[in-house]
Parts: C-alpha cells; structure tokens; sequence
C-alpha cells in the first residue's frame, strides 16, 4: 500500500440507541481512489461527516497528511486539503454558478478576481462554463450533482469525499461523471467515494471497503469485494433465511 | 448605474436650499433610518442573521455619548466613536452566545430581542443614567456639543452617515468577505464544508454592523436632546431598523435606502395625518398594509425588481 495520505483507526460514534459507527478503521493512500460501499443506513455518510470534522466521533482517531484532524472544525479540515461533496446536493441556490464556485475557491485565493478566474477553470473543466452566470437553484439534477463537485474542487483538495454523485444520472451522464472523477484522480488528487452505483465502483475504484451496520465487514479489490459471501449477505440477505 | 449614483447625491446634496424644515426634517430621517438599515443589512441582510434586537446598539451609543457628555465634558464627536465600540462589544458578545451555541433562526431572534430587553429594562432602572425618566440635553446650538442653529447641518451629517454605511457595504460586497457573508446566508453548513469559517465571519458581521448602529445612537440622542429607555432600547425601534432594509431587500446594497425612501415619508406622513384626527398608531396599519404587500408580491424586497426593471440582471 502507497503512505496513508488518510488513516482512520478505531472511529466509533453513537446516535442515542444507534451504534451508526463502530470501531471503524480505513486508510487511503496518496493519489488512490477508494469506494466506501454498504447497503443504506450502513453508516457510510455519517463516516463521511466524522472525516469532514461535520460530526465529532465519540472514539477514534482521524489522520490526515501525517497530522491528527480529530475533533478540528470542517472548514479547517477543507483548509488542510480535504473536501467532500454533499449527498443532498447543497448548492447555494440564489447565488450564481460562478460565485458557488468561487466561494470554494476563496480559501486559497483572498482576491475574488483570482478566485474567479480559479473557479472558471473548475467550470470549464467540469462543462459547466456555459452555466456560469446562471443562478444555481436553476440547475438540472446532473447540472448540481457536477456543481457540488465544481464547489469541493475548487478548494484545491489532496483528498476528495464524494458522497453519491452518480445517483440518479442517466447511464451516459454517470459515463462522463466517471471520467471526469478520473481525470480529477489523474491530476494526483486521491478520492474516497460513497457510491450505490456498481458500474462506477468497479471502473473508478482501487480498493473497495465494505461497511455494514456502522462495522466494516470487506475490504478488497472491487472483483473481490463482490464475490465476496459475506458482502453479498449483506446487500441481499442471507439465502439460508 | 454609476453616474445615476452621482446624479442622485448631488441632487440630495442640494436640495436643502430649496426644501422648507418639514421636508428637510422628513429627509434627515429618512438617510437616519438609512443608515441603521444598512447597518443592520451587514448582519441582518447579507450575512442572514436576524437580529430583532439592534435597538440595543442605538441605546448603548446613545447613552455612552450622552453620559460622557453630561457627565465628564467630552465632546460628543468623541463619545460616539466610544459609543459605537461599547455597541461593537455588546454585539460580540451577543454574537459570540448565539453563534458558538449554534443558535439559528427564531431562536437567535429570540436571543437578540431578550438582550435589548436587558438593556431597556436595566436602564430604566438605573438612576444614575436617568432610569425611567431618560436623560435631557440642553440645548446650546454648539457645533463642539453635536448641536447646530441650523437644522440643515443635522442633514448633512445624516446624509453622510447614510452614504459611509452604503460606502462600507459596497467594500464588503466586493471581497472575500461580504462573498462569504452570501455564502453563509444561503447554506451556512455548505460553506463550513468549502472552507469558510462561520463563525468568525458571522462575529465580524455583528461586530461591523452593532459599531455603526452605535454611532446612530449619537446622532438620535442629540438630533431629539432626550434619551428614553423605551424609545432607545425598545422593540419598536429594533423593528424600524429591520423593516427598511426588508421592504426594500435584504443583503442588497440599496435595498435599506430604497426601503427608506419608502417607509420613513410614509410613516411620518400617516402618523402626521391621523394622529391629528385622533388616530394615533394608525401609521402602524399603514406600515402593516405596506409590509403585506411586500411579502406577498416582492418577497426579496424592492430593489432587486426594480434592479431587473431598470438593468435586466441579477448580481
């Protein structure tokens, strides 16, 4: 395995009488691609919102770039390189393209010409150019899935948490998503990815871990991963009940 | 846009010399409103916290100047500037309860209110600074004292407070900082995620905006030489504040004056009108039936209609 550009050992959190979390342990190595898969209610987004400093883990340790991030506020685990998207896309609606798109880049560019300028890049790169001046609560469903990631990129992340941005694309839309992710990936940016949709997990991921009532249950290459008879229980029950 | 701006203070700058001591007494508050609407629009507006309790920061300023001066001899143009910073920490302070604990919405309305209900009440009931009773100024007509003969130097000064407010929000607007205001209004946790700190912005919205709604304390003591507690710390007040910048759209850099424009003539002509007949507070249905109108018609407030009227774009 390459160094651990991020290493999670023993993350627990509890909601009330919920163990969303427990005892969790996950690394991503610099530059890989790793999918965070489980069936819902896995605890894969609250997983994503302990990384992101959104929630505070109950035990655990969270290492990000050789440095502890546990228990730090989000935006200063966005400043240190770590950025996530949203599942339920959170565009800032009566803002326009560009000023969502800005607003990630301001962190690393106070001037707003330059972060301009740096969120035009993230635009073109991502299709999105034409849309620029559009208020983004006028997007379509593609159109916001590919701004939430626009927002995240334009931190100028290490180390991107992508929370379900293929759901609900048609099959050409999650084609060209999954290129563009690739592309993103090839610049030397490493990416943890939630994803139900299994086209993507196999083309896009190195690793596989596979979470399941807040325990990771698999950890693998995606063809082993989904051999595996424990993972298949998982999503489909067990065919002995 | 940028010539009509021009066009439009130079006008406002000369229309003393043609308008009687109503009309000029009508302007002076209309630019006084102004102003404390588009401070209330750093916090209120832009960044999207509700503070219903802005009449707290007038009364602070007020106070403090009057005080200084009554008290210990100094001048005014100094006490409001000591007066804005005590506003500037009471509003620290506020901001630091509501934002650190995560206060949102009605309850960081709630918060807001109950701090200018402190304030009015502990006033009221302290006799050094006047209790209930307030405190009265003497009139001397000396400029050093902050009171002027001619009532048109208190219009040029309105003028000016309204135009520096209005000068400081167009800065903000451009930068980082009134951009993560915006930001911050619109989805606070998705600007958290994209690296804006929340709550240090937020405190720096509420300290900018309470500092110069402390400065509108002095002009208000020694334009009406009386200080009341109720009528310098009171809800009444506090919705005066908000209601400009709301009729006339929040977290846009016109929207407190336009809203000015068209609250103050209103109130004051109302309240002129039925209040001779008998009618006192009828003015408040005026505002009430305006107010309706405004949100069911122009939910983001008037400007940003007239805006797409005049230009056909949006910021």
């Amino acid at each position: 395995m390459t160094a651990a550009l991020l290493d999670v050992t023993g993350l627990s959190k509890r909601f009330g009488g919920l163990q969303a979390i427990s005892d969790l342990s996950l690394r991503v190595g610099e530059g890989e691609i790793v999918a965070l898969i489980g069936p819902n209610g896995a605890g894969k987004t609250t997983a994503f919102g302990l990384i992101s400093g959104f929630l505070t883990p109950d035990a655990g340790a969270i290492q990000f770039r050789g440095r502890s991030i546990t228990g730090l506020p989000p935006h200063r685990v966005c400043a240190l390189g770590l950025a996530r998207t949203f599942q339920i896309m959170r565009p800032f609606p009566r803002l326009s393209v560009l000023r969502n798109v800005m607003i990630g880049a301001l962190g690393r560019h106070a001037d707003p010409r330059a972060a301009a300028a740096r969120a035009g890049a993230v635009l073109e790169e991502l299709g999105l150019a034409a849309k620029a001046a559009e208020p983004a609560g006028s997007l379509t469903l593609s159109e916001r899935k590919r701004l939430e990631l626009a927002k995240a990129l334009a931190t100028e992340p290490v180390l991107l948490l992508l929370d379900e941005v293929m759901s609900g694309l048609t099959d050409r839309e999650t084609e060209r998503l999954v290129g563009e992710v690739r592309a993103i990936n090839a610049r030397g940016v490493a990416i943890l990815l939630i994803e139900h949709v299994m086209r993507a997990v196999m083309s896009l991921a190195q690793r596989v871990v596979v979470l399941d009532y807040g325990e990771r249950i698999a950890e693998g290459r995606p063809e082993e991963v989904a051999n595996d008879p424990r993972v298949i229980e998982a999503y489909l029950g067990d065919e002995r009940l | 846009m940028r010539w009509l701006g021009a066009l439009a203070v130079l006008v406002l700058l000369a229309l003393p010399a043609v308008l009687g001591s109503y009309a000029t007494t009508i302007l002076i508050l209309i630019f006084f409103y102004g102003f404390l609407g588009q401070a209330w629009n750093i916090v209120g507006g832009y960044a999207g916290q509700l503070s219903v309790g802005h009449a707290a920061f007038v009364g602070i300023g007020g106070y403090t100047a009057a005080m200084l001066s009554l008290e210990r001899g100094i001048t005014p143009w100094i006490g409001m500037f000591v007066g804005g910073a005590l506003a500037a920490v009471l509003g620290a302070v506020i901001g630091y309860l509501g934002f650190r604990f995560g206060l949102r919405g009605f309850y960081f309305v709630l918060l807001t209110v109950a701090f200018a209900e402190i304030c009015r009440i502990a006033v009221s009931n302290v006799d050094a600074v006047g209790g209930a009773l307030g405190l009265y100024i003497t009139f001397t007509g000396d400029p050093r004292q902050f009171q002027f003969q001619d009532g048109r130097v208190y219009y040029y000064i309105a003028l000016a407070l309204m135009l520096a407010a209005t000068g400081v929000v167009a800065l903000l607007e451009r930068r980082r900082f009134g951009i993560y205001l915006a930001a911050i209004r619109e989805d606070e946790s998705a600007a958290e995620a994209l690296g804006v700190d929340t709550f240090k912005y937020k405190m720096l919205a509420m300290v900018v905006s309470s500092f110069l709604t402390g400065l509108g304390g002095t002009f208000y003591a020694f334009y009406l030489f009386s200080l009341q507690p109720n009528a310098m710390f009171g809800i009444p007040l506090s919705v005066e504040i908000i209601l400009r910048p709301i009729v006339g759209g929040a977290g846009t850099l016109l929207g407190p004056i336009l809203g000015s424009f068209m609250l103050t003539p209103l109130g004051e002509l109302s309240r002129l009108y039925f209040g001779q007949g008998g009618h006192h507070g009828l003015h408040l249905v005026a505002y009430g039936v305006l107010l309706i109108a405004v949100v069911l018609f122009l939910p983001q407030g008037a400007y940003p209609y007239l805006r797409r009227f005049f230009v056909g774009s949006r910021p």
